[in-house]
């Protein structure tokens, strides 16, 4: 039965059979019902020696095309340092369980604290928790908290300007919890203002979400916005890009009480969707409504710092189904990622990222314009995405683009174009784009 | 580097820095188009270190940990097997990571086929039709789970079925998702060796139960050898059954949970199939169904198109979309080696060895450590306290001694059905040597508690930093730096 991942020779079986006082393995199974044992193979492949699974995983790789990539939708191909997936390789850190023995644990839980800072750095709100699976997830647990944080409150009101994708993952929860949610609709690209003060109107809302920037990639103006909801008792949320928080205004300086998003713009590799993180940051007033994990400051018996989970009275290994939410296991390492690549950028580093990208995207956007085949859609600001509108046959245009290795735009409606544009891209590489799309149908 | 304390910001001096970036190219000065009320205006105040200042925090960091490659974690109900070294490098491929999830389905082909692969190889050791491996972890494994439960009578009209039976000994995930899918939790009792209590469950079976939500083997450890008699009398009530796949382990090679009767299931690739916890995630925790359920699995979907080659799809019966794309995909990857890796030739005895080791350690420390529940158990066991209450040495204490001598501590205080929980889980990638070495300490402390009770209840006395202050920090909780600083003046 010996294998590389099970040492157990066959003298030790024996040995430890008989001090359990049994003469087989099957023995062990006896209390099973009959009926149920699996009698036969697994229709699974044979065991794969690793020149093998390496081969098989190389031919998969084959299969797969990677590409100069100028999409984003919610995410974005930034550089990570290579510091970064060398310190995540440290098996001290990703083979360690959730750290609840904090004395042998300090290394997980201070660099979630370190983490907790950061983030709430970027929004300015003072409490973050230790991660969420994903920038959709976290705002569907936002929605939840604003419902809770209300009390007696159960609608919630959503931009339409939030990406797709997350929309439809808080609608999925929302519909099962069931809390009522009113999308509010766009004008112009950006949220409809009034259409929200109409609804804060009804007294009944418990909360609203907006996005920062939006799924056009611009940023919206909601001056006024805090006072309007806080006004009516409700709580404001902000579904941020916490990369672009270096430069944008914050959260916090939008006067929201909670802020959310994905973790992926922090530096992540693409990684086909997963894993990311989801980030939850709230003012002093929602962190008892706040689900999953989160770390303290705190001594230990000789009076060293240290640090520890805290809080744990809202959750679920504690208050079962009273709990602020159901989450267990987060995306800890992802936590890490977005921990150690936050330190490499710095408070300069994540500025000229930005900038960077937003030059880039400036830069792509205007030679767009002036080749006559796009224009604008909506005139607002933007930082690394933007949307136009053209008259080229966009299906065409993205196969060429694939056949030269470039992933375009994503493409909106019949006609529209959505653009992201990173650090990692040049100058050189956005003017081929260019040129191949308005290359002459062969 | 025991006495290293820092926080990267207290490294940090204005003007270094720890990355580099090309050039900037452009002349667009994108920035200055963005009016200045949307622009940030107090900066975050992010660390400035070097990059050699960030490697050595972070490595002396990774030095307080423990790990499942520093020692045995005993740890019940969370499946701490070794992690393979080359699942960490094949999924780290780049062909792989730098895929972008919406880019053309052409261009993922082999993405799409991994996922498919490991969603028909789950589904047949589950002995389920189908799985999605989208949700992100296993209590979001059960929230989809009991989403496709509600999906399913909802679809039949049967909108009054909001009951879903648990366990009293069942894990908190399971009524904290019962309460976000919807539904409303009864508890159903269990007798005194852990087992659902048939009788008890009689009369909770009326025409408003959506279903049960167990584990086979229960927390105890223990076979639930009555299940095809409650997978029917749920059945037959209409309800439909959920597998909560946290102690699969055992039953790999042995039992299929759906030739159990169950309908849905959640796996924890991060427990069954080796994927590492990484200090409490990235997880993941696909869900299959039986064959009548397929269509509510959530979207989108992989599908395999009749010429071999692979989409992504979105069905309209479906519960709707519980993930940003398709799940942690790279966690995915890792749990794929590692079947292949096994193989079915091996694969089999994974819950027979698991099996053996937790009976083995049970049996040799049952002289010791109360056993409440007699008999053979699967994969993990509960014990409740020491044998002898008289010296007043409790679980914790044993669980602080444990890290002195070098181990992780069991999970304690759970299952709630004893006072002095301490449940045990081997896994079978520990060799016999580890767990006589594990046994011996056990018997040590045992006999500390004894003779120096003292020293067990001052444990731990040689880790890195000694018991914390956790009222103090629920009480005054300081979550950042920031109020760190402000606390401090």
């Amino acid at each position: 039965m010996s294998d590389k991942y099970m040492p157990h020779t066959n003298e030790e079986i024996q040995e430890m059979l008989e001090k359990i006082g049994v003469e087989s393995i099957n023995d062990l199974y006896k209390d099973v019902p009959e009926e149920v044992i699996f009698t036969e193979e697994y229709d699974i492949p044979s065991s794969m020696s690793e020149i093998e699974l390496r081969r098989h995983f190389e031919e998969l790789g084959k299969k797969n095309k990677t590409l100069t990539v100028f999409s984003g939708g919610g995410v974005y191909d930034h550089y990570s340092p290579s510091v970064v997936s060398h310190l995540l390789q440290r098996s001290e850190f990703y083979t360690a369980y959730t750290p609840y023995q904090p004395e042998i644990s300090q290394g997980t839980l201070q660099y979630i604290f370190e983490y907790q800072s950061m983030i709430s750095e970027l929004t300015g709100l003072e409490a973050t928790n230790a991660s969420m699976y994903d920038g959709a997830t976290s705002a569907a647990e936002v929605i939840f908290m604003m419902v809770a944080s209300s009390k007696k409150r159960n609608r919630v009101l959503i931009s339409s300007t939030i990406h797709q994708r997350v929309v439809d993952v808080i609608k999925t929860y929302a519909k099962f919890h069931g809390i009522e949610l009113t999308i509010i609709p766009e004008k112009n690209g950006v949220t409809d203002l009034e259409a929200i003060d109409e609804e804060l109107q009804k007294d009944d809302v418990a909360g609203v979400l907006v996005p920062t920037p939006n799924k056009y990639g611009i940023i919206e103006d909601y001056s006024g916005l805090a006072d309007k909801i806080h006004s009516k008792k409700g709580y404001f949320g902000i579904y941020a890009d916490p990369s672009t928080l270096a430069v944008l205004r914050t959260p916090a300086e939008w006067n929201a009480d909670v802020a959310c998003g994905d973790g992926q713009s922090l530096g992540m590799p693409l990684n086909f969707g997963g894993p990311y993180l989801g980030f939850i940051s709230c003012s002093k007033t929602m962190i008892r409504k706040m689900p999953g994990r989160v770390v303290g400051a705190t001594k230990d018996a000789d009076g060293k710092r240290a640090y520890v989970l805290t809080l744990q009275a809202r959750e679920q290994h504690i208050r079962r189904e009273k709990a602020t939410s159901n989450i267990c296991s987060n995306q800890s390492l992802m936590a890490l990622y977005a921990t150690v690549y936050l330190s490499l950028l710095g408070k300069k580093g994540l500025e000229e990222v930005n900038t960077m990208c937003c030059d880039g995207a400036h830069y792509l956007y205007n030679l767009l314009l002036a080749s006559g085949k796009f224009k604008a859609v909506f005139d607002k600001p933007f930082l690394k995405e933007f949307l136009v509108e053209t008259s080229l046959d966009m299906e065409k245009v993205n196969q060429r683009l694939l056949d030269n290795g470039i992933q375009g735009g994503l493409k909106v409606g019949e006609n529209k174009v959505l653009f992201a544009v990173t650090e990692k891209r040049t100058k050189e590489e956005i003017e081929t784009l260019v040129n191949l799309m308005l290359e002459e149908e062969k | 580097m025991k006495t290293y304390d820092k926080l990267i910001f207290e490294l940090s001096k204005p003007g270094r820095k720890g990355y580099s970036l090309p050039e900037n190219e452009y002349k667009t000065d994108g920035l200055s188009s963005i009016p200045k009320d949307l622009l940030r205006k107090e900066v975050a105040d992010l660390p400035e270190v070097s990059e050699l200042d960030v490697v050595r925090h972070f490595t002396n960091l990774s030095s307080k940990n423990f790990g499942v490659d520093t020692g045995f974690y005993p740890l019940g109900s969370c499946t701490m097997k070794y992690n393979p070294k080359i699942n960490e490098e094949l999924s780290a491929l780049p062909s792989f990571t730098n895929l972008h999830p919406l880019q053309s389905e052409k261009t993922v082909q082999g993405a799409l086929e991994l996922y498919w692969n490991l969603q028909e190889m789950l589904s047949n050791i589950a002995g389920l039709a189908e799985f999605t491996l989208n949700p992100y972890a296993g209590a979001h494994g059960e929230l989809t789970g009991l989403m496709v439960m509600r999906q399913y009578h909802i679809s039949r009209g049967d909108e009054k079925r909001k009951k879903v039976i648990v366990p009293n000994s069942a894990h908190g995930t399971n009524p904290a998702s019962a309460m976000v899918a919807g539904l409303e939790v009864v508890e159903v009792k269990s007798k005194p060796n852990g087992s659902i209590d048939v009788e008890d469950l009689k009369p909770l079976l009326d025409d408003s139960v959506a279903g049960i939500m167990m584990t086979n083997p229960n927390t105890l450890g223990m076979f639930e050898t009555e299940i095809m008699e409650i997978a029917n009398l749920v059945h037959n009530a209409g309800g439909l059954l959920y597998y909560d796949g946290a102690n699969l382990n055992p039953l790999l090679g042995k039992v299929r949970p759906g030739d159990m009767g169950f309908d849905i299931m959640h796996i924890n690739l991060h427990k069954t199939f080796s994927t590492p916890h990484g200090g409490g995630g990235p997880g993941s925790g696909p869900v299959g169904v039986a064959k009548h359920l397929v269509d509510f699995l959530p979207n989108p979907r992989v599908v395999k198109n009749e010429d071999g080659s692979f989409s992504i799809k979105s069905e309209d019966q479906s519960l709707g979309n519980i993930s940003s794309f398709l799940g942690n995909f790279g966690v995915m990857m890792k749990a794929y080696a590692y079947i292949l890796s096994l193989g079915k030739e091996n694969i089999k005895n994974v819950g027979p060895l698991a099996t053996l080791n937790a009976n083995y350690i049970k049996e040799s420390l049952k002289d010791d450590y109360l056993l409440p529940i007699e008999g053979v158990c699967k994969h993990e066991f509960v014990f409740d306290g020491l044998k002898d209450k008289s010296t007043g040495v409790t679980t914790l204490n044993v669980a602080k001694r444990l890290l002195d001598y070098g181990f992780h501590a069991p999970t304690i205080y759970f299952p709630l059905l004893f006072h002095e929980s301490m449940m045990i889980e081997p896994t079978e990638t520990e060799s016999k040597e580890t767990l006589d070495e594990f046994i011996d300490v056990m018997h040590t402390v045992a006999k500390e508690a004894r003779e120096n009770p003292e020293v067990v209840k001052s444990a731990p006395l040689t880790t890195i930093v000694r018991k914390l202050d956790e009222t103090s920090a629920a009480k005054n909780p300081i979550l950042s730096y920031r109020s760190l600083k402000a606390n401090a003046k």
